[in-house]
């Protein structure tokens, strides 16, 4: 055992001096998620909440025709444009965000108290689209609406005959559980923050040593080939996972600076919410730095491992992508799979929700399960005596 | 006390070492002699534990290399073919690590590494970052982190290669020192010269197999020449003539 702790202190003075991995473990892979985070959610957040309290610019032909119509709306926030000359090839080149037409008889039929017609002209595939239509149709309606309730009060009758039906909006979900749909990506930066940080050192204990040739000297040495082993995967462990906390305190503080109240959200990242993650995560990072290992001890340059490794962590990207494309309610069996079920339970933890200690328990064992294959996959593989020869 | 018997090893259809038997003796100098591929390398990395004979023995102080690896390692010091050190660590870092590995107590790392430095006129870049060292620098370090564990035995695969004519000079130096301590030496080179200077005993290796094994001058005798170049260039080549035959 005394070995394999000179290994992992040699291996962990040896990284600390490597500018290259204190940039790549310890800043950029722990604040890349974050940081990113921040900008894409800001700017989201911000321009919704922009849009919804900006003028609202609608280009009118025959603002003349109703002008009743285009006060209420001007009162409602639009931002009435003067018309120009072909206005549907003008929406179609998207030099007017959206235009209002107005029928030629809309002050004959409106007068007569008959249905009267106005035109939106808009082009679908236009990105901003969406909102500002559903704001000037929600005016619209409003008006419209209202107009009939006092119609039907002239006629002496209730505003209720013309509205059968009323429907109500009530949303279940809670503040953290509506962020949490914002923060769908959190455990995956969270994997990818071990990934990363754990990753140099995986690829410099066997693909690089022996590319350096230092891996035939330490293996002349009378230590047995599994503490080796055990040496290097602690120090790359203890990379991956200080990497991983960083990435987290980091998470914790960017969600400080989102303006999260504003949408009624809330990203609770308190330190009881890391004092469960961490003891979660242990047992996946352990997995994740073994497996790096065994797979840049198969590749014989240093470069070739960093392929197979930039491969290897589009990995927890599929049940990151699967999750939110097919929202399927977890079951339990889904748990037992490493990385899907620490990110089912990073999801439950950031939506607020309390985890079982059965499903938790579940998640751990099987991942340690799996660790234990994969260790002992890799002591064979450094027993073996292609290890240091064949390059 | 090195001692080598109907070794055999082949990688695929290709046979590297076959039928190799030789001993290596204490209080001497044995030279490995053979051209480029003749099966030096492999036949040290048997020695040394990282590859697995197919057939044969391998004892170092009377420990089976393949019954008991580790106590064959304790008690050989090992210049392997790749000799790659630590960048990053300095000198001294270097050495303490295999020291640390060989499971020594601090004490005894201080003093070896303290007689190692004088020895090899380290003083001047002990403390310094092996990144930036000259190829004499490297070889000097590598060989300091071989034998901070004070071994009987010494292997060196090709210790010479790549030096200048100074720091060969020195190198040879430090092997005569080793040598009259009593130590086991024993290294292989495809240079002429080095063995002629060094060697108590020349090994000669060819295609895998050890055509001539004998002191530099029953070698000449053999082949009844007077100088050990043109024997040498005899022995291979009827080494050659018989595998072709």
């Amino acid at each position: 055992m005394k070995a394999a702790l000179t290994i992992f202190i040699k291996e962990c003075r040896e990284s600390l001096r490597d500018k290259r991995v204190l940039l790549n473990a310890l800043l950029i892979g722990p604040l890349i998620g974050p940081l990113l985070f921040v900008v894409i959610l800001r700017a989201t957040i911000g321009r919704e909440l922009d849009r919804a309290e900006r003028p609202l610019p609608v280009v009118v032909i025959g603002a003349e025709r109703a002008p009743n119509l285009v006060e209420a709306l001007r009162q409602q926030g639009m931002l009435v444009l003067p018309p120009v000359a072909n206005v549907e090839a003008a929406v179609r080149a998207q030099r007017v965000p959206l235009a209002l037409r107005i029928s030629d008889s809309f002050a004959e039929d409106w007068s007569a108290g008959r249905t009267a017609q106005v035109d939106i002209i808009y082009d679908s595939s236009h990105r901003e689209g969406g909102t500002q239509l559903t704001r000037l149709r929600g005016m619209l309606l409003s008006y419209s609406r209202r107009t009939s309730a006092m119609r039907l009060v002239v006629r002496g009758l209730s505003p209720e005959v013309g509205t059968p039906l009323i429907i109500g909006d009530r949303d279940q979900a809670t503040p953290q559980a509506r962020a949490a749909l914002l923060f769908a990506m959190l455990p995956y930066f969270l994997i990818l923050t071990s990934f990363l940080g754990g990753m140099w050192l995986a690829i410099d204990s066997t693909a690089g040593e022996r590319e350096r040739q230092s891996l035939e000297p330490l293996l002349a040495n009378p230590v047995p080939r599994a503490q080796i082993l055990l040496g290097k995967l602690c120090a790359a462990a203890a990379f991956s996972f200080t990497s991983l906390t960083l990435g987290l305190m980091a998470f914790a503080l960017a969600a400080r600076f989102l303006p999260t109240q504003r949408l009624e959200m809330s990203l609770n990242l308190g330190p009881g919410l890391v004092a469960i993650i961490l003891p979660l995560m242990i047992p996946l990072v352990l997995l994740i730095v073994v497996t790096q290992m065994v797979v840049s001890a198969f590749a014989k340059t240093y470069r070739e491992a960093q392929t197979y490794l930039g491969l290897l962590q589009l990995l927890p990207v599929i049940p990151s992508v699967l999750l939110s494309l097919m929202p399927i309610s977890p079951q339990l069996w889904m748990y037992a799979i490493p990385l899907i079920g620490q990110q089912l339970i990073l999801m439950g933890l950031l939506r607020g929700e309390s985890i079982a200690t059965h499903v938790f328990l579940l998640t751990t064992l099987m991942t340690l399960l799996v660790l234990i294959i994969v260790f002992l996959l890799a002591r064979k593989i450094y027993q073996s005596e292609r290890l240091a020869v064949n390059a | 006390m090195i001692e080598v018997e109907q070794l055999h090893k082949s990688f695929g259809s290709k046979i590297a070492v076959e039928q190799v038997s030789f001993s290596a003796r204490d209080g001497e100098i044995t030279g490995l002699l053979g051209p480029n591929g003749a099966g030096k390398t492999t036949t040290l990395r048997m020695l040394y534990t990282l590859l697995r004979p197919d057939r044969g023995h391998i004892r170092v102080d009377g420990f089976d290399s393949m019954l008991q690896p580790l106590q064959v390692q304790r008690c050989l010091g090992v210049l392997p073919d790749a000799r790659g050190l630590y960048k990053r660590l300095t000198a001294r870092e270097n050495i303490h690590y295999f020291a640390q590995l060989h499971a020594m107590d601090p004490a005894m790392i201080e003093r070896r590494t303290t007689a190692l430095t004088a020895a090899l006129a380290m003083q001047d870049i002990i403390d310094r970052r092996v990144e930036g060292f000259s190829q004499g620098e490297r070889v000097k370090t590598a060989i300091a982190r071989a034998l901070v564990h004070d071994p009987r035995n010494v292997v060196l695969d090709e210790p010479s290669n790549g030096l200048d004519v100074m720091s060969t000079r020195n190198l040879r130096e430090f092997l005569r020192q080793l040598k009259s301590e009593g130590r086991c030496v024993l290294f292989s080179t495809h240079i002429m010269q080095e063995v002629a200077a060094l060697c108590d005993r020349i090994v000669i290796i060819a295609s895998g197999r050890v055509v001539a094994d004998g002191t530099p001058e029953s070698l000449r005798e053999l082949a009844h020449e007077s100088s050990l170049e043109e024997a040498f260039v005899k022995i291979i080549g009827a080494a050659a003539l018989e595998t072709l035959t």
